[in-house]
């Protein structure tokens, strides 16, 4: 991790705060307004807004131009950027025009695949793996060079970011994978959401381990839940999401226009364990489409 | 081997439609192996498209024939003389053999009657499975011999996605994680080291991405 802060998020984590970061998906369409007002509920509330790149590989408006508008709203964007869409060419022209434009954060992924998308017909890229793009950036943050070894005419400062899934299998490998990214790159991580406590836990511990959580940042994923219909959705058809039989039973036990409000419960109960677990640097707030819980849970939860 | 489908008999007609003598030409190499277009799929398709015309009361002549390898001009000479008693040819060999048919036939109209569908093996009877992408670098010794360019849904070098669960592959749950795989291989062989080396980007030059490859044996050339 580089001592002179690129970003605020940096700035914060390397400050020993627990850091909050939300998200925001950009809109089906060219519409301004949908980021202007997701912006306004985010705005103070969190250290940085992720930025999706076509997610769940629907086509969006492109995470660079989103990222730009929070910009203008006073906001702190985290670039995410995967590699199912663009090649090596593509990817760092981007990661160049994006800091050119004041982006300081990136999240290297690969990206959900285009067959869960609107669009299975499309051809994927995949050219290199969020491993290679995570070295990709750092090699032109700290060396200052492409992916050719050509010297930039102005490195691109970016503090790097890459995903983890405690929950996904193999389990014993998903540590040394976490060991992987940090070696390629990533100054933070982001996880997939945390509903299974333990296994998280589990998952933390062995990183605590290998020393893991004093080489990297590491902010915990977590999603409230709206309704018993979205757990089991959840659990059952996101790839890579493990959400407890118990989780489910808890949001289908409460009566059905209560049920948001126990999702932001067992969210806030998640946050409040996931501050006493050793190697947690923050939380990531996935709420999707459902930015103005958001605020709600930051204040409750005491984050500020 | 190269693993092929043969095309419905409704494509399979609507490509030949324009014409009167028809010769189904099989390939008895690849096509053959995975049922797809050696001597018997000639017949029983040769046979079907003469019920199916017969049935519309079209006077449409289809022929057969079938030469050991399409992709070899030795083998595609035979077809000679049966592909000029003919108004077209319907390949049923892989798309290389189609072309190699064109090639050899400049004048003849040379349709396929095969998807060329990947280089796969026979995995159990009636059931192939991709195994290699042809990319002309090959890696496998450091993945277990398992090809993640190949068989992870997205080329994955560096280990397995976040949707890999129960050794099932996110985008399909009948097909195994290739990541999975190549874990449990290293683990059987006592190389579960080789998941910490990073893996650098892919040179794409040696695939189709640097234009139609060539492969020449000098020590072959007479």
């Amino acid at each position: 991790m580089s001592e002179n802060a690129i970003s605020g998020l940096q700035q914060r984590l390397s400050a020993g705060a627990f850091a909050v970061t939300a998200e925001c998906g950009p809109p089906r369409g060219s519409n301004l307004g949908v980021i202007q007002q997701k912006g306004e509920l985010l705005k103070g509330v969190v250290d940085a807004v992720n930025v999706t790149d076509n997610q769940t590989a629907i086509v969006r408006m492109s995470s660079i131009a989103a990222c730009v508008h929070l910009l203008h709203l006073g906001l702190e964007p985290v670039m995410q950027m995967v590699t199912r869409d663009r090649n090596r060419i593509a990817l760092q022209s981007d990661i160049l025009g994006a800091y050119s434009l004041g982006i300081r954060n990136i999240l290297c992924l690969s990206g959900d695949h285009q067959s869960f998308g609107s669009q299975p017909d499309a051809l994927n890229v995949f050219d290199i793996d969020s491993m290679n793009l995570l070295r990709a950036v750092k090699n032109m943050r700290d060396d200052g060079k492409d992916m050719s070894g050509f010297e930039l005419n102005e490195a691109p400062r970016m503090f790097i970011g890459a995903a983890a899934n405690p929950f996904a299998d193999p389990f014993e490998y998903r540590v040394i994978r976490l060991a992987k990214k940090i070696g390629a790159g990533a100054d933070f991580i982001q996880t997939q959401c945390v509903y299974n406590r333990e296994r998280f836990k589990e998952w933390i511990r062995l990183a605590r381990e290998e020393g893991l959580t004093e080489k990297v940042y590491i902010l915990a994923g977590v999603t409230p839940l709206k309704s018993a219909g979205m757990a089991r959705y959840m659990n059952s058809k996101v790839a890579g999401m493990d959400v407890p039989e118990a989780v489910i039973q808890r949001m289908a036990g409460v009566p059905k226009q209560e049920a948001a409000q126990e999702g932001i419960k067992i969210c806030l109960e998640t946050i409040a364990e996931l501050r006493e677990t050793k190697g947690v640097h923050g939380v990531h707030i996935m709420a999707i489409e459902w930015e103005q819980a958001v605020g709600e849970i930051v204040s409750a939860a005491g984050l500020k | 081997m190269i693993v092929g489908e043969q095309k419905s008999l409704a494509e399979i007609k609507d490509l030949v439609m324009p014409y009167d003598k028809i010769l189904v030409l099989g390939c008895g190499t690849c096509v053959k192996t995975c049922f797809a277009g050696g001597e018997d799929e000639t017949a029983v398709l040769a046979s079907a498209l003469r019920l199916a015309f017969k049935t519309e009361g079209r006077s449409v002549r289809v022929s057969e024939f079938t030469v050991e390898r399409q992709c070899e001009d030795e083998f595609i000479q035979e077809a000679s003389q049966a592909v000029k008693e003919n108004d077209c040819v319907l390949s049923l060999a892989c798309g290389a053999g189609v072309q190699a048919i064109a090639r050899r036939f400049g004048k003849t109209v040379v349709l396929p009657g095969v998807n060329t569908t990947f280089i796969g093996v026979l995995e159990k009877q009636g059931l192939f499975t991709e195994e290699c992408a042809g990319c002309g670098d090959c890696k496998l010794a450091i993945f277990g011999a398992v090809c993640p360019v190949t068989r992870c849904a997205k080329k994955l070098l560096n280990g397995p996605c976040g949707g890999s669960q129960n050794g099932k592959c996110e985008v399909n749950p009948d097909t195994d994680c290739a990541w999975q795989l190549i874990i449990h291989r290293l683990e059987t062989l006592g190389q579960l080291d080789n998941l910490r080396t990073y893996i650098p980007p892919k040179d794409w030059r040696t695939s189709n991405a640097g234009g139609p490859r060539k492969l020449v044996r000098e020590d072959h050339i007479i």
